[in-house]
């Protein structure tokens, strides 16, 4: 039978995905807004964890499964979560027999580092650029399978729809050449959404431009379900910019930094004085919200702003130029102060998304035959993530979500290729009007300005502290948001290598996921990981001890709740002011 | 330049609707902001489409993605250097600033350029490493620090296609692959398993567009954003190949 699997997205799950597949002998064709050595994955720099256990420090699989369910704040399903990081160490001397530049140990072993939630060194790194350094090793994979015709690449094209047949299956997509604008359909037996995090909706992010959650937002609109979406991370150090929130990686703070505001004129190191047992290397929920309470309660802020000293000047040079080189340059670089000598200032900024699509244990979305992998799916980290945890994720759900999606296929009984072209012609018929439609939107709206003020809104009421009120009010401006929408002018462009139609209709789907985002906060009134209610301070595990559920329909956005799986690790109450084994004894 | 600080920033945009068109320069001006670097000069007009004029502009083209040098996506002529727009300050320029697409690739429209040939080209020489597969065959190869340190320098390539723009012997006439992809050649070849595939590597290096078409202007590695030593590579596959070549003529 003539098989076809489709793989949207070039990051390191897209690619892992790609190649799982033509390993297989599987025909891919695999999209990407960018060239996929642009992708997203380049920016990581802190490193990809797995308890290799190369420092004699006695860490195990075990504890890296119970700090990963205890970082995320026992939201994760705990199956897939104990199989991921089984498969971790695995996935570390895979990418490097690919050639990935891992730092080594005098002896030539894999060097390991801390991050933050882990009392072990299991953080393996390729200098500051260690995702850039994955994701061109997965891309050299790829070509080659290219080169032996297994795959085919379309770079610069947008996925803009599935093709749903009359069963419900998915069975193939609609796609619009970024170059000529042209709008195509392609068929296949199942597509893989791999699409990176949606953080542009929060305006300004650590995050790469392309990253608006479009892909995610579309699927969600056709019925798939997203989950978990309230959870968005907010890492405690960037540097800001007009253009874009830089992340200081948390391994400036493995490598040994520091953070620190003035109190009475001395330095004051509040995290190690409130996380005695984990000092600067608490989570990053927890380290984002003591520097919010020093900055904005304390007013101790660093000239009265919301930002902190972040300090490695006390460092050895040498050892910074050999582990943390890429990230000081460019704080360098864009600063204009030499961190080896100067502390450096950083501010909180929205980071990474918990949530994503929802999966079940085999990547498999609620829409039959549409599989997502990576940071667009919800499965790996709960109410927070670990550092280092997202990299081992995005590759292994690839490493899932490629054969199943084969089995998938194997088990249909008709091809793409027996379905009626006219499904094919009807979807692409309507991604066409919907362009007209954006082409001649001519009002006095200005897309990216509308964009820039549903990023305030957001990053003001739906990041660090989330209060009910301020939630709904963000929803109502989102909505009015939409109804400015439709008075967006795109001007007069021309088709061919416009930008301004792409992203007036990627525009939507933030909107649309704001929402989501949005009302998922609202409903959920507790405290767990990344989501913080001051009225509701603490973690309720009877009433929420759930997956959030969001469904698309009519317009509407309607909830619904699912039981978490902890069939593993009992909850426990999570503290880094003491030792992981004191919380374990006082469930005793 | 004066003291005071400046209210606005002058740019110059090289602008062209599509290649078969004929180009022109457009002036803009948007506000400044201290440490404001070229992407968000051109941000500012994606909010505001007016030109230096008064008069509504089509938007501006221009690719970015990850605004931290790492992805090499907003590579442009700035002020006739080629540079990254997301890293380049306004400060450090002289007004109006000059911005206008690579030369060496062809154009989309304005200042987004078509870099595929870069990828084909590290197709051209396998710039891969031949793994047997993805199964578990437990831990890789040991590696010396001072291997890894040589090979991290050269794997922070990003195909922004910095080097390609200043090299003169990558033009219209020639088919030279350029100094990218000989560096990934010798990351390739200096790892322990990619070696075992060493010499259909250097015979790829030995074809058309290859090594010999370099033609030691050493413009490139002057123009490498991540510093990477290009030249090095450049002279050590220089030997490499010329031993492969006489190994093929031994072999005959
Ligand atoms: C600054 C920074 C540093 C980080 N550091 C670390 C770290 O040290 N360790 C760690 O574990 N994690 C880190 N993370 C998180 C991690 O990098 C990401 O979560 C991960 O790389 C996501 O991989 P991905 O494959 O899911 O998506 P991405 O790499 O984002 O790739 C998405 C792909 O989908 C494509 N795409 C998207 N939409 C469409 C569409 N509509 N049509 C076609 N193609 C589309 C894109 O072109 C791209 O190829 C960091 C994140 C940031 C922002």
């Amino acid at each position: 039978m003539n098989r076809k699997v489709i793989v949207v997205g070039g990051g390191l799950a897209g690619l892992m995905s790609t190649i799982q597949l033509a390993e297989r002998g599987q025909k891919v064709d695999l999209f990407s807004l960018v060239p996929c050595k642009r992708s997203h994955s380049v920016c990581a720099q802190g490193g990809i964890n797995a308890a290799v256990n190369t420092k004699g420090e006695g860490d195990s699989t075990w504890e890296h499964f119970d700090d990963t369910i205890y970082g995320g704040d026992f939201l994760a399903n705990q199956p897939p979560v104990k199989a991921m990081i089984e498969a971790a160490p695995k996935i570390i001397y895979l990418m490097d027999r690919m050639g990935v530049t891992f730092n080594r140990t005098p002896e030539g072993f894999l060097d390991v580092r801390r991050l933050g939630g882990a009392k072990y060194s299991r953080t393996v790194f390729a200098g500051a650029t260690t995702g850039q350094q994955l994701i061109y090793a997965l891309d050299e994979q790829v070509r080659r399978y290219e080169d032996a015709g297994l795959v085919q690449r379309y770079e610069e094209w947008e996925f803009l729809s599935l093709v749903l047949d009359n069963e419900g299956r998915c069975r193939g997509i609609t796609v619009q050449s970024l170059t000529s604008l042209e709008i195509e359909a392609f068929a296949a037996d199942a597509v893989i959404l791999a699409t990176g995090g949606p953080g542009m909706i929060f305006g300004r992010s650590t995050n790469s431009t392309i990253n608006t959650g479009f892909a995610a937002a579309s699927a969600f609109m056709q019925g798939a379900t997203y989950a978990n979406g309230e959870f968005i991370q907010i890492h405690p150090s960037a540097i800001p910019g007009r253009d874009k929130l830089r992340l200081m990686s948390e391994s400036i703070r493995g490598e040994g930094g520091r953070v620190w505001v003035y109190k009475d004129g001395k330095p004051w190191y509040f995290l190690e004085e409130w996380y005695p047992a984990y000092g600067n290397m608490v989570p990053r929920d927890i380290a984002t919200r003591a520097i919010f309470k020093v900055c904005v309660d304390l007013k101790l802020g660093i000239g009265g702003e919301n930002k902190v000293y972040l300090d490695i000047s006390h460092l050895d040079p040498h050892e910074i130029d050999r582990k943390l080189a890429g990230v000081v340059d460019i704080y360098e670089k864009f600063v204009g102060d030499d961190p080896r000598k100067v502390p450096m200032q950083t501010f909180p900024a929205v980071h990474y998304s918990m949530g994503g699509l929802w999966v079940d244990y085999d990547q498999m979305t609620n829409i039959p035959g549409l599989f997502a992998a990576g940071e667009c799916e919800y499965q790996y980290h709960g109410a927070n993530r670990l550092g280092g945890n997202s990299l081992v994720a995005a590759i292994y759900a690839g490493m899932v979500a490629g054969p199943k999606a084969l089995e998938y296929v194997k088990g249909l009984a008709k091809s793409h290729s027996d379905l009626p072209v006219g499904l094919f012609d009807e979807a692409k018929a309507k991604e066409e009007a919907k362009k007209t439609a954006i082409f001649a939107l001519q009002g006095k709206e200005n897309p990216y300005r509308l964009h820039q003020e549903l990023g305030n809104w957001m990053l003001e009421n739906v990041t660090i502290v989330r209060y009910n009120d301020r939630l709904r009010k963000t929803d109502e401006k989102i909505q009015e948001l939409m109804e400015r929408y439709q008075n967006i002018g795109v001007g007069s462009g021309a088709a061919w290598g416009n930008q301004v139609v792409p992203f007036t209709r990627r525009l939507w789907g933030m909107l649309t996921l704001a929402r989501v985002i949005t009302l998922g906060a609202l409903r959920r009134d507790e405290s767990r990981g990344a989501h913080y209610k001051p009225d509701f301070p603490e973690r309720d595990d009877e009433n929420w001890l759930k997956t959030t559920k969001a469904e698309y329909s009519a317009n509407d956005i309607l909830f619904s709740y699912e039981p978490v799986d902890i069939s593993y690790i009992k909850p426990r109450k999570r503290r880094y002011d003491v030792a992981k084994e004191v919380t374990m004894q006082n469930e005793q | 330049m004066s003291n005071e600080t400046p209210k606005e920033v002058a740019l110059l945009i090289k602008r062209c609707p599509n290649p078969q068109a004929t180009a022109y320069w457009e002036e803009f001006k948007v506000p400044y902001y201290p440490k404001m670097n070229v992407v968000s000069a051109l941000m500012e007009i994606q909010k505001n489409p007016i030109n230096a004029r008064g008069e509504s502009a089509t938007p501006v083209a221009w690719d970015c993605n990850c605004l931290e040098e790492v992805c090499g996506a907003c590579t442009m002529l700035i002020n006739g250097r080629v540079r990254q727009a997301c890293s380049t300050l306004v400060d450090m320029l002289s007004q109006p600033i000059r911005l206008a697409p690579l030369s060496k690739f062809s154009l989309v429209r304005d200042l987004v350029v078509d870099r595929q040939v870069m990828f084909t080209n590290l197709r051209k020489v396998k710039a891969w490493i031949e793994i047997d597969g993805t199964y578990d065959m437990g831990p890789g190869p040991n590696i010396s620090q001072k291997v890894q340190e040589q090979a991290y320098e050269l794997s922070k390539c990003m195909t922004c296609g910095s080097c390609l723009e200043v090299c003169p012997n990558v033009n219209s006439k020639s088919k030279f692959i350029g100094p990218a992809a000989i560096a990934q050649v010798e990351l390739m070849n200096s790892h322990p398993i990619g070696a075992q595939q060493k010499e259909a590597r250097l015979q790829a290096l030995m074809g058309e567009g290859g090594i010999a078409e370099c033609g030691n202007a050493q413009n490139c590695v002057k123009a490498c954003p991540k510093n990477i030593p290009l030249t090095r590579s450049i002279a050590r596959l220089n030997r490499a190949t010329t031993v492969q070549g006489l190994k093929n003529w031994l072999n005959r």
